[in-house]
């Protein structure tokens, strides 16, 4: 008789079994960022749910840094406000010793090392932070949950993650395609893919939907707006 | 013996030659594959004229949606239909097995089947293999007795009620009911509350989503009315995303002169019929 077949006597165990509480929790959401010459753009869904149940239909997933960088969380939402309130106080910290505001590069390299910090039990957050770099170009950095960072000009992260990558890989990248032109993707066209490609995340992916929230930064400031999407 | 031409018909019933292998396998570590589940919202109710059967349409593969557009209804006979909840090929496979049996049932009695029979080979059925068919029911019908609506659990507990939801959007659609069936409707207003018990498990619960169908059985007559509500409609794209001609790449060509190809033509045999 093979072990696993072996009747189990739960009275007559010896050795106790316990259950492991599990610290984290998947509240789902994803975010997508794509940066131009001049600006970049990033939206987040803001269904935040656990399980089969949704917590809130209206949670924005943004959080804004500084006048020019924007910083983009999902998966453990309690993770997410620990981090975010620790963010928030070392930017004000910055701000008073050195009076001046931190710049989005720095920004970057701060949360890397925040997240690496908690290497052994990590902010289980998928980060994406983006902004205007000191030229002015627009610029996305994403995190994995223990500080790897990479700067890139299109990124999608979060539940949806997996499904949207590809499509924009293939629609801003311009990858697997014949005679396409390598053009650098204006605000408009960057806008619409970020809202189409939602869209398709909301048809297939269960935690996102209801609605997103777009972040716009340009030189001027960052400008708000929100795209309704499926509600189930 | 079997052989391709002669393929040996397998005995009846589940094949379970594998179980031992795979339980070594999993003892070792490997991971096992998971079926289909349908995370639902199925529901019930007896009105004046019979009974109202509801589903969403949506089935999930963990957390990605596997189609958005599927059946949760099934036929059983003419005067019963059934809602499944739970692992999807279970449901199917069940439903399609007790609705051969009521068929041969009505042919050998020559009487319209009775919902209690249904009701009765489906618990038995599940009975026996001790939840391990993970299928959960809402089974309705009208027979010479009058409307019947049951519940089946996975493990074959049944309850006989006069409005029920199954699934993982079953509290959300129990709540509805809850607050506002009573006694004696009337079709339109039961239509309405069916509807309306859906469109809460496909909003409130993530398993459960796309459109509403329907069921309507009366003594005589059943309407079913596939996609009776689009509770959600699909996002409008802003772009178009159609390839110009030659964006795919062509690696290599290949031309097969068919002339090549030879083409034999056969005599028609006719058939022994002495």
């Amino acid at each position: 008789m093979s072990l696993a077949l072996r009747p189990s006597f739960p009275d007559y165990e010896s050795v106790s079994k316990h259950n492991n509480f599990n610290p984290y929790s998947d509240n789902g959401g994803s975010v997508v960022a794509i940066a131009g010459d001049d600006f970049v753009v990033v939206g987040a869904d803001t269904r935040l749910s656990a399980g089969f149940s949704i917590y809130t239909r209206e949670q924005s997933k943004l959080f804004p840094l500084s006048a020019n960088t924007v910083l983009g969380c999902s998966g453990c939402w309690c993770d997410t406000l620990t981090l975010t309130r620790i963010l928030k106080s070392r930017m004000q910290m910055y701000q008073q010793e050195h009076n001046k505001t931190m710049s989005t590069t720095a920004c970057a390299q701060m949360l890397s090392i925040i997240l690496y910090y908690k290497r052994f039990f990590p902010y289980y957050i998928s980060n994406m932070l983006v902004g205007l770099d000191d030229e002015g170009k627009g610029c996305v950095y994403s995190y994995d949950p223990v500080g790897h960072c990479e700067r890139r000009t299109f990124r999608a992260s979060g539940s949806a993650g997996a499904l949207l990558q590809p499509l924009l890989d293939n629609q801003i990248g311009k990858k697997n395609m014949l005679n396409a032109k390598e053009e650098p993707v204006s605000k408009e066209a960057a806008l619409s893919i970020l809202k189409d490609v939602f869209i398709s995340a909301a048809e297939r992916d269960i935690y996102t939907g209801d609605s997103i929230l777009i972040n716009i930064i340009t030189k001027d400031g960052t400008t708000e707006e929100t795209f309704q999407l499926r509600r189930d | 013996m079997s052989s391709v031409l002669c393929p040996e018909i397998p005995s009846p019933g589940f094949s379970f030659e594998n179980c031992h292998r795979n339980a070594m396998l999993e003892a070792k570590g490997l991971a096992m594959p998971k079926a289909q589940k349908t995370g639902t919202t199925i529901v019930g109710i007896i009105y004046k004229d019979g009974v109202i059967l509801g589903a969403d349409t949506r089935a999930t593969e963990d957390t990605t949606v596997a189609d958005k557009n599927c059946e949760k209804i099934h036929y059983l006979a003419p005067n019963m239909y059934c809602c499944g909840a739970g692992t999807a090929a279970d449901t199917e496979m069940t439903t399609q097995m007790v609705a051969s049996q009521l068929e041969l049932h009505r042919l050998y009695t020559n009487r319209v089947a009775r919902v209690a029979t249904a009701k009765q080979i489906l618990k038995q059925y599940l009975f026996r293999y001790q939840g391990y068919i993970g299928a959960a029911l809402v089974l309705g019908g009208v027979d010479s007795t009058g409307p019947h609506l049951y519940s089946i659990h996975p493990h074959g507990s049944t309850d006989k009620l006069p409005y029920c939801t199954m699934g993982s959007g079953s509290l959300a659609a129990i709540a509805v009911f809850e607050s506002r069936w009573k006694e004696n409707m009337d079709e339109a207003e039961g239509i309405q509350l069916v509807r309306d018990a859906i469109a809460a498990g496909i909003f409130n619960d993530l398993g459960s989503g796309s459109n509403v169908d329907v069921c309507i059985i009366r003594k005589g007559s059943v309407d079913y009315k596939r996609t009776y509500d689009e509770a959600n409609k699909k996002g409008e794209k802003q772009n178009s995303y159609k390839y110009a001609k030659g964006t795919t790449a062509v690696l290599t060509t290949k031309v097969v002169d068919i002339e090549e190809v030879a083409v034999r033509s056969i005599d028609l045999e006719r058939m022994d019929t002495a």
